[in-house]
């Protein structure tokens, strides 16, 4: 199986490393935050591994994953990374981020598709930089794709994905037949949320994504990184959705700490009155 | 500027609420407005989205719709969105709208804003605010195509109330299948039985960490019972397999802003608090002192959750006059 798996690296905010806002509101400003591969693009690397070997033998490779990435030349160093962990080969389309919206990529995505004819396209759910959740989407469309989006389990079957997905209220099952699109959601890293033909179905993978060793670091420089240009993919490269601003949201202040459950108690009915009796909480329609 | 279309989401031939939040987008935006009921029942469905000030209710209710599959959606939605000429097609960002309403945007080659938290006008630009960077921005954006796909959050959007009148229904035809309609099979649902509120519309949310680990429900269950609440979860819980990934709050979970959000052995990972920090009022309980979830919380107890929570459930139980079982 031939798998296509797009990356995005993306300014990773956490508790300690925020975005900022300027006072013009004109730009979110990322300084000072690490470079991270998008954390379900990682995912996805890691599935399309798992869909790509037997889980005992992990390092035979059957068939190829070939990842994808769009940006200036630094985030090079986001694919040798995906090289590094098992990928075999990387496709760089050079553009500037601010170039780039959903729409632009997914178009983007579909003329190298047709190139390198992959049998899935892998890739994670959303970034969590612009929490968009679309390109998986929109590729499967433009394609005339079948997909499966929010995989949380991946089960490959003769010329087919077995897929369950996370969506409201449970977990909805499809199966897909290849070529098509897979969007993953967190617990795809889980244990026994992915097998290929291979794998015998009581292997377990360890919790996560693999990481790469350091041979594997030395040697992902020697593996294939092409580039293109964004115009050879795209030809209307307009843009879709314009940001104006961008503005911090209202900073929550941080409350009093009560001492005990009683005073707690207290609080809630005399102070936030949140108590209410329940045949009125009940009513949610 | 032309009509707006709302994208209805059904299960089971019954109306889901998630419906109602994009129609209140749509009375925000202030032009008329139409709603396409899409999938098998539909026909009946339609009837209790008659009162909602609706120039149209256009019905598409065919046995091939029966399960919700993009590839057998997709092509309905998109024609109904050219032949009616509408200016904006809207969903509710449930699990329905993400996975639908991108495949609309490509098919029309319109821009899309996900998950908006807020619209106004300006001039005669219809401006979207995004949550971005995990609730730690928000972006303003405008949309340059002809059509403009949007998805609306939930909790941002108050599910409209029935304005009286009757909006005429009328049948459309469900369109051919699209291209990989015949290479997806929908196998099955799994659904989640819980007599609880549906996280998105709870009035009040309980909602543990990893620290309960086995002893989740046995601990968070009678506190959401006499609180009349929803259950939540942090995604340490989820992924630890002490609650089902249906509960995860956070960023790429459910994003939730009850009245009460009670959040027991949760740390606060920004992931999580851009899940429910629009929450009206929230505790926390931590034996962490300095747990960032202190930070969001407007009343907080450091103490040992498994004695903490029963104690609370009893308080709670007795100040609202309720029996408890033994």
């Amino acid at each position: 199986m031939k798998i296509l798996v797009p990356l995005k690296r993306v300014a990773d905010p956490d508790n300690a490393n925020k975005v900022k806002i300027p006072a013009t509101g004109a730009t979110v400003d990322t300084t000072g935050l690490e470079w991270k591969p998008n954390p379900f693009d990682e995912y996805a690397l890691e599935a399309a591994l798992r869909l790509t070997e037997n889980g005992a033998t992990p390092k035979t490779r059957a068939g190829e994953v070939v990842v994808v990435t769009f940006g200036p030349k630094e985030t090079e160093a986001t694919l040798r990374q995906a090289l590094a962990t098992g990928a075999d080969r990387a496709i760089r389309v050079d553009a500037k981020d601010d170039e780039l919206d959903g729409s632009i990529v997914a178009r983007s995505l579909k003329a190298l598709v047709e190139k390198e004819k992959p049998d899935v396209v892998l890739m994670g759910k959303q970034a969590v930089d612009g929490d968009s959740n679309q390109v998986g989407q929109m590729l499967a469309q433009l394609l005339g794709w079948p997909q499966a989006t929010f995989a949380a389990t991946i089960l490959e079957e003769d010329g087919a994905l077995l897929v369950g997905r996370e969506v409201d209220g449970g977990v909805l099952t499809l199966r897909v037949k290849l070529p098509a699109v897979v969007t993953v959601d967190l617990r795809i890293v889980a244990p026994t949320s992915v097998y290929s033909k291979a794998t015998k179905r009581d292997f377990k993978y360890n919790d996560g994504v693999r990481f790469a060793a350091l041979p594997a670091i030395m040697q992902a420089k020697k593996k294939p990184l092409a580039e293109h240009k964004l115009a050879e993919l795209v030809s209307d490269a307009g843009l879709k959705v314009h940001y104006a601003k961008f503005e911090a949201p209202p900073s929550r202040k941080a409350g009093i700490k009560v001492k005990d459950v009683g005073e707690l108690v207290n609080k809630l009915k005399t102070e936030a009155k949140v108590l209410l009796p329940l045949s009125k909480e009940n009513d949610h329609g | 500027m032309a009509d707006t279309l709302v994208v209805a989401e059904l299960l089971e031939g019954k109306i889901k609420k998630t419906t109602h939040s994009a129609i209140t987008f749509a009375k925000a935006v202030g032009q008329p407005f139409s709603i396409l009921v899409i999938g098998a029942g539909a026909k009946a469905a339609a009837a209790e989205l008659s009162g909602f000030g609706a120039k149209s209710l256009l019905v598409a209710d065919d046995a091939s719709l029966a399960s919700y599959v993009a590839e057998r959606f997709a092509p309905t939605v998109i024609e109904v969105a050219k032949s009616g000429g509408f200016g904006i097609v809207v969903a509710t960002a449930s699990s329905y709208g993400k996975d639908l309403l991108p495949r609309i945007a490509a098919a029309l080659d319109a821009g899309y804003a996900n998950d908006i938290s807020g619209v106004s006008l300006d001039g005669g630009k219809v401006v979207y605010k995004r949550p971005m960077f995990a609730g730690n921005a928000y972006g303003y954006c405008t949309v340059s195509t002809a059509v403009q796909v949007v998805s609306v959050r939930q909790s941002e959007f108050t599910a409209a109330e029935p304005s009286g009148g009757a909006s005429p229904a009328s049948d459309v035809a469900v369109a051919p299948a699209g291209p990989g309609a015949d290479r997806v099979e929908f196998v099955s649902f799994d659904q989640v039985k819980s007599a609880r509120p549906a996280l998105g519309e709870a009035k009040t949310i309980v909602a543990g960490g990893r620290a309960l680990k086995e002893r989740f429900n046995e601990v968070l269950e009678p506190l959401a019972d006499v609180l009349g609440a929803g259950v939540g979860a942090s995604r340490a819980a989820c992924d630890a397999g002490y609650a089902p990934s249906d509960y995860q709050v956070g960023q790429t979970g459910k994003i939730v802003a009850p009245q009460l959000y009670v959040a027991v052995g949760i740390s606060g990972a920004i992931q999580h608090l851009a899940g429910m920090k629009g929450s009206k009022v929230i505790v926390a309980i931590n034996k962490d002192g300095d747990a960032p979830i202190f930070q969001v919380a407007d009343y907080g107890l450091v103490a040992d959750l498994f004695g903490a929570v029963p104690e609370l459930t009893k308080a709670i139980a007795a100040a609202k006059g309720l029996a408890l079982l033994p």
